[in-house]
């Protein structure tokens, strides 16, 4: 099977580092080979795997050595969980330096170090919440990952999120191979949550890949660093992340999204309850002004 | 060839506009004009200080050139640290012949040049600390330093390192001055923001230093001269005739300058203005600040220098006059004698002009002393109020060219056929290998320096050495002489 690369997008603290983990945790339990390649500066991305506080960072011990070029790749490639390979791109401390760059200097180190080897089965770029600039869209320029999914939930913002994330994915796969591969709604226990996120994936040209719901188990697991495919195998969460899994290896749905507009995304909120109807008359008036009228 | 009237010069504008595609065109439509004379104001006829249009070739510089390279980079006391990769800092280190009294690596370091050397590392992660370092480090190699100044270059603006506070840190730690400049390349259409940055820096970081500070000994005769880089020496050129009259000259700004005249600066009594694009902002400046007058002046030429040795003489009192009358009678025999010398060989002569700064106008005068006239000019990056200034220095129906691109150029000359081009380096051996004889008149083709009576006589031994020199009469290809040819094919017959 050729190796297959896929990124993983959405709106910041959405669950996307603990979704993948656990999803690339049932991979592996399913004889897959997969290497995780966080692109965050917290570089969080593969602590679940590797029962670590932080993964020693590709960029981090760049600069201990002195540049990119004194690292080996045995350095920063850590093996975990069933065989998973990890790495993080890592980055600079908030408020300085260029974190974007970080992630194109680290991607393209591993490139040709070879870190992709032929063994491999999945490549999974668990990247930081919203594309902010042309680095953190790096995992998805031509020849990189060519599969993205993006995790949101029925809450409006991580819509919007996700929308937006569409509209990035537009521009690249035009000029590449990169696609849209599904949605992945981590649940947050909102009212016909499922049925908004399916609508929504419609209308963006795929579909909800899977619905995973909301289970304390994975909090449990996260205190231990370990995923619940790890840390309880027979909870009925794991067996969604097996499900999940299945799907996506499953998955032959691959397309150029169609992001919706603004306005059909206030009428789809609408219809299911989460927004009410926008009043005209109201907008742009302080609550003093509104007690005057 | 005869002068052109009005409407060829327009025919010519058009025809050359005609190649451009339409939104092209209209753009450089108004940066292309006839000369007005009668007009007081540039911008009814021509447009400046705008973006460049992409595939067009400019010859303009960056912010960081018109920092770095161009106002600060001269102070030969101070280091100056182009943060950020290797290349800016290299690739313009010493190229522009500021020269200077000093020994270079020990108290004077205008040669030399100072980089972080950005790496991945360094943009990944920021470069304030390395920024710490080099200049610890600078003081431990280059103790007699008076100062540092921090010339941003690009990166560094990308990921918006905190050089200010890195600055004040090591201000506080050595005492010395340490001047944070964001002289970012991508900032502004040319160089010319570049000037008006590092104008503010010193505004900000070095002005005021001294304020307070009554322990300098001043005099009823103290000037600045600002906006003299020294290129070729032309500072010192010039400072000679204002000594002479009886002025001290307690700064120059900024060639063979140091921090400390700098500094002393707001104590004078006027500000003379050379440059006027690149330090007309600390002039206006100091004027609101510390009530300090500024005057133009020209010092290209014996006609431009005696009138503005006068205009300046007025503001002081009759000893300064007479000081002036008896320079410019102390030159006079030396500077018509070269006229004497020069002018039947280069009367007539026509020339173009192309260049930045204020040379596209001051120049003017100095040819017209040795019989030339200058038919067109342009500048890379001045703005209106340049323009203002070079409309009554022109003659009417001659060409103005705003940030001209290699296509216009080399079209206006294949027409007006002149006899001179001055331009730069970019254009020098596409015009010579065209046949027109060229003069580099940024650096002065290595020579110089051109300011004041003793640079006029450089000036026009080297304008004669270019346009007189018998090269030109053997550009030709023998087999591509027609007349040649005919008799050839007689002789034959």
């Amino acid at each position: 099977m050729a190796l297959r690369q896929c990124a993983i997008y959405g709106k910041g603290g959405i669950g996307k580092s603990t979704t993948t983990q656990n999803l690339v945790a049932a991979l592996a339990e399913a004889g897959k080979k997969v290497m995780i390649v966080g692109c965050d500066p917290k570089a969080d991305s593969t602590r679940l795997i590797l029962h670590a506080k932080a993964q020693n960072s590709i960029m981090q011990m760049a600069s201990d050595a002195g540049s990119v070029e004194d690292l080996e790749l045995e350095d920063v490639l850590k093996v975990g969980y069933r065989d998973i390979k990890c790495v993080e791109s890592g980055g600079p401390e908030p408020g300085v330096g260029c974190a974007g760059r970080g992630v194109i200097t680290a991607i393209n180190f591993l490139e040709e170090e070879g870190a992709y080897t032929d063994d491999l089965d999945f490549v999974f770029y668990d990247v930081l919440g919203d594309v902010v600039c042309g680095g953190f869209a790096m995992p998805i320029r031509e020849n990189k990952a060519q599969e993205i999914y993006i995790v949101c939930s029925g809450e409006m913002m991580a819509m919007y999120a996700a929308n937006n994330i569409a509209k990035g994915i537009v521009k690249y796969a035009n000029s590449g191979s990169v696609r849209l591969a599904g949605l992945i709604c981590n649940s947050r226990q909102c009212a016909r949550e499922d049925e908004l996120i399916m609508e929504l994936a419609k209308q963006m040209g795929t579909t909800m890949i899977h619905f995973v719901p909301r289970d304390n188990v994975v909090q449990r697991a996260e205190i231990r660093r370990m995923t619940v495919i790890e840390y309880e195998p027979e909870a009925k969460q794991a067996e969604e992340y097996r499900v999940l899994a299945n799907k996506i290896i499953n998955n032959k749905n691959f397309i150029i999204p169609t992001p919706i507009t603004m306005d059909e995304l206030e009428d789809l909120l609408m219809e299911f309850g989460v927004m009410e109807e926008v009043d005209e008359s109201i907008v742009g008036k302080t609550a003093a002004a509104e007690a005057v009228a | 060839m005869a002068a052109m009237t009005r409407e060829e010069t327009e025919a010519l504008i058009q025809e050359v506009l005609e190649v451009y595609p339409e939104k092209a065109k209209k753009d450089r439509a108004k940066h292309l004009a006839v000369n007005d004379s009668s007009l007081e104001k540039a911008n009814k006829c021509i447009t400046s200080n705008r973006k460049s249009l992409p595939g067009v070739m400019t010859v303009r510089g960056c912010a960081y050139a018109g920092s770095k390279g161009v106002v600060w980079g001269p102070i030969k006391d101070m280091i100056h640290i182009s943060h950020g990769p290797v290349g800016c800092g290299q690739y313009s280190r010493a190229g522009r012949r500021n020269y200077y009294v000093g020994t270079t690596g020990v108290n004077a370091f205008g040669t030399m040049n100072f980089t972080s050397d950005f790496k991945e590392n360094d943009i990944v992660f920021g470069g304030d600390k390395k920024l710490s370092k080099i200049m610890l480090e600078i003081e431990q190699l280059f103790p007699l330093n008076k100062g540092i100044s921090i010339q941003s270059e690009c990166p560094i603006g990308l990921i918006g390192d905190d050089i200010e506070a890195v600055a004040k840190k090591a201000a506080k730690e050595t005492g010395k001055p340490v001047v944070p400049v964001r002289c970012e390349g991508f900032r502004g259409v040319s160089q010319s923001l570049g000037h008006h940055i590092a104008n503010d820096a010193i505004r900000d970081w070095v002005l005021e230093n001294r304020d307070g500070d009554d322990s300098f000994q001043t005099t009823p005769y103290d000037v600045a001269v600002i906006g003299d880089y020294n290129i070729g020496g032309d500072a010192w050129a010039s400072r000679t005739l204002l000594e002479e009259m009886g002025l001290r000259v307690v700064a120059q700004w900024s060639g063979d300058g140091t921090i400390a005249e700098i500094e002393k600066t707001p104590k004078v009594k006027l500000n003379l203005i050379h440059c006027y694009r690149s330090m007309n902002y600390i002039a206006r400046h100091m004027e609101e600040k510390y009530s300090i007058p500024w005057i133009e002046y020209n010092f290209f030429g014996p006609t431009k220098i005696a009138e503005s040795l006068r205009k300046i003489a007025a503001l002081f009192d009759e000893k300064i006059q007479a000081g002036a009358e008896r320079v410019i009678a102390r030159y006079t025999a030396e500077y018509e004698a070269v006229i004497a010398k020069y002018k039947p060989r280069l009367e007539g002569k026509r020339v173009m002009l192309y260049i930045g700064g204020l040379r596209p106008r001051h120049v003017i005068g100095a040819y017209e002393d040795l019989g030339m006239e200058v038919v067109g000019t342009g500048y890379e990056f001045g703005h209106n109020d340049d323009y203002d200034r070079t409309i009554k220095e022109m003659g009417n129906a001659t060409l103005l060219y705003d940030d001209v691109t290699g296509y216009e150029f080399e079209e206006f000359v294949k027409r007006v056929q002149p006899d001179l081009i001055g331009s730069g380096i970019k254009e020098k051996y596409i015009f010579q290998k065209m046949g027109v004889p060229f003069r580099q008149m940024h650096s002065w083709d290595y020579s110089g320096p051109y300011h004041g009576y003793d640079g006029f006589a450089i000036f026009a031994r080297d304008m004669d050495m270019t346009i007189n020199n018998p090269c030109w009469k053997n550009i030709k290809a023998p087999w591509k002489n027609q007349v040649a040819n005919d008799e050839a094919l007689k002789a034959v017959a």
